[in-house]
């Protein structure tokens, strides 16, 4: 099947920094594909350049078989976007937000105005029709923003970030609707710096860093070929003389962060068994997660 | 600055559904709205016309609160104009982060710029046919003639919204538009002749007001009100014509400039 998404050596800088460093992406139809960067890695201004926003330094997008930015706007007819910051029409009320915006596609009301209660039910808003949107909550606000990008019944949708801010039960409903609209064949295409997100909603996922792509692969593979299975984290007072002691024994890397050691393990038998015996410290064992891998390729320094 | 930039504006009626929009707004605060629409221009033109009225027993040909009603007219539509393109612009533009909403759908910056130019311009239309509707009910002017001055309301709030519409692209904050109404609104409103005629002023200021677009407004509407039709109707709309389309090409330039960071 041909990508209904196809990026590819897209560049841009600005002021000289490359803040997109040739990055190609393929996506197919009903895909859910995961751009995942430290803050600064060029996850949305890679949205922004798929949208016909801004102009790239070289490379080609094409959305839908529309050249973008040449066929920017042919293109945005067929996606719906959830941006990182809400942007709703403050003025209006929840129904209000999605008859204005879905005129913008060149909806007639009518047409509009039949889609409105489902889009309501889907984003469970149905008793808040009538109500401004500055008395909405903060989770009714992503959920209204999710809704309007639907209006207009897209084939993909870019969502930018779009549980940052929320609390577990509104995240939760998030995902839930996004799962629902990849079961529709939708094609869904998201930031996100939430490892957790990404692991459980993408099919696939790309890790950016400093505008260049260093990974792409299902989570499952993700995590399977950049990193040792098994993560013992150890801590407490001691935690750096033990690691200068013990840690390269027992563990093929391991990193101090904090009051953290972090063991990277094929085997953790071993380890386990060497930490009983040391009742000063605590320990966790687990499986490596896919923030073991993003910590990993992208560093553990803060990003500003 | 690239080369994209400077092209030609792409107009279509993609600007509509934008313009329905600002509309819709506008109809939840509709009532206090038109209140300050008439309340304004009748403050200014009782309190002043009532006011030097007896003092100024004639100005330029015609009663004193004639005279200023003329004045008020344009002086009231450019506000408006102004008002909503910069104030009103800036808050959809950035902290509302309207215009951010519209660009991801079909609708292009070109189309966002003209709606905004059209939707102020809409409001000085509000605005002329307030102080049209006091000067009737005054009893100030008698004449059908004085009917044309909602056209050409129309035309002043094309040229004022477009001139604002640079101020908007360029500021940093809202605190920008100061420099404007002190520095450009405010000193035109005392050379264009609102308050007093255009030949009191010394000959530099006299061509300096000649090159103003209220000044060519003023010239239009003040002898549509008294019942005259106007002298060089045509340079006076091709002057306004002028500002309007360079004001919408430059303030396009630096939107596109602005935005696309």
């Amino acid at each position: 099947m041909t990508a209904i998404i196809e990026v590819n050596h897209l560049h841009k800088s600005y002021a000289g920094l490359r803040v997109v460093d040739d990055i190609s992406i393929h996506i197919k139809r009903g895909e859910c594909y995961g751009l995942l960067g430290p803050n600064g890695a060029g996850k949305s201004t890679t949205l922004r350049l798929l949208l016909g926003l801004t102009d790239p330094d070289g490379g080609t997008v094409r959305l839908l078989n529309h050249d973008v930015p040449h066929f920017a706007r042919e293109a945005r007819l067929r996606i719906g976007v959830v941006p990182q910051i809400d942007n709703l029409d403050p003025d209006f009320t929840v129904e209000e937000n999605l008859l204005v915006y879905g005129r913008y596609f060149g909806m007639s009301e009518k047409e509009i105005k039949s889609r409105i209660p489902m889009l309501l039910e889907f984003s469970n808003l149905t008793s808040k029709r009538s109500a401004m949107v500055p008395t909405l909550s903060g989770g009714m606000k992503r959920r209204l923003s999710l809704a309007r990008a639907l209006v207009n019944d897209p084939d993909i949708i870019f969502l930018d970030e779009p549980t940052t801010g929320l609390d577990p039960q509104a995240r939760h409903l998030i995902w839930q609707r996004l799962r629902e609209l990849t079961s529709q064949g939708k094609t869904l295409l998201l930031t996100t710096h939430f490892m957790e997100e990404a692991e459980r909603l993408c099919h696939r996922l790309a890790i950016l860093d400093h505008g260049r792509m260093i990974a792409e692969d299902t989570p499952r593979d993700m995590i399977k070929h950049n990193i040792e299975p098994q993560v013992v984290e150890v801590f407490g007072d001691q935690v750096a003389e033990w690691a200068t002691a013990h840690a390269a024994k027992f563990s093929q890397r391991h990193e101090i962060s904090g009051e953290t050691a972090f063991c990277y393990v094929q085997d953790a038998q071993p380890l386990v068994a060497h930490l009983q015996a040391h009742a000063a410290l605590r320990y966790m064992h687990r499986p490596a997660n896919l923030e073991d891998v993003f910590i990993k390729l992208t560093g553990r320094e803060m990003r500003d | 600055m690239k080369s994209q930039f400077f092209a030609m504006p792409e107009l279509s009626m993609r600007f509509l559904p934008v313009w329905k929009r600002h509309l819709l707004v506008w109809w939840k605060v509709a009532i206090p709205s038109i209140l300050g629409h008439l309340a304004d221009p009748l403050i200014y033109m009782l309190g002043l016309g009532f006011g030097l009225g007896t003092l100024i027993p004639e100005m330029g040909g015609t009663s004193y609160l004639l005279f200023l009603a003329g004045g008020t007219l344009c002086y009231s539509t450019m506000n408006s104009a102004s008002f909503e393109a910069l104030y009103s612009g800036f808050s959809r533009m950035h902290h509302q982060r309207t215009w951010d909403a519209i660009l991801n759908t079909p609708i292009t910056l070109d189309d966002i710029v003209l709606s905004e130019i059209l939707w102020a311009a809409t409001k000085s239309v509000m605005s002329g046919l307030a102080v049209l509707l006091v000067i009737w009910i005054l009893g100030m002017s008698h004449t059908l003639l004085s009917l044309w001055t909602i056209p050409l309301a129309l035309l002043i709030g094309l040229c004022f919204s477009a001139i604002g519409l640079i101020m908007t692209a360029l500021a940093p904050s809202y605190d920008f538009f100061m420099y404007y109404f002190t520095l450009v609104i405010t000193p035109m409103m005392m050379l264009s002749g609102v308050f007093f005629p255009v030949d009191q002023l010394p000959g530099v200021l006299q061509s300096v007001s000649a090159l103003l677009p209220l000044t060519h407004a003023i010239d239009l509407a003040r002898p549509l009100l008294i019942g005259n039709i106007p002298h060089n109707i045509m340079l006076h709309l091709i002057v306004l014509a002028v500002y309007s389309l360079a004001g919408f090409y430059l303030s396009l330039i630096l939107f596109r400039h602005r935005l696309s960071k």
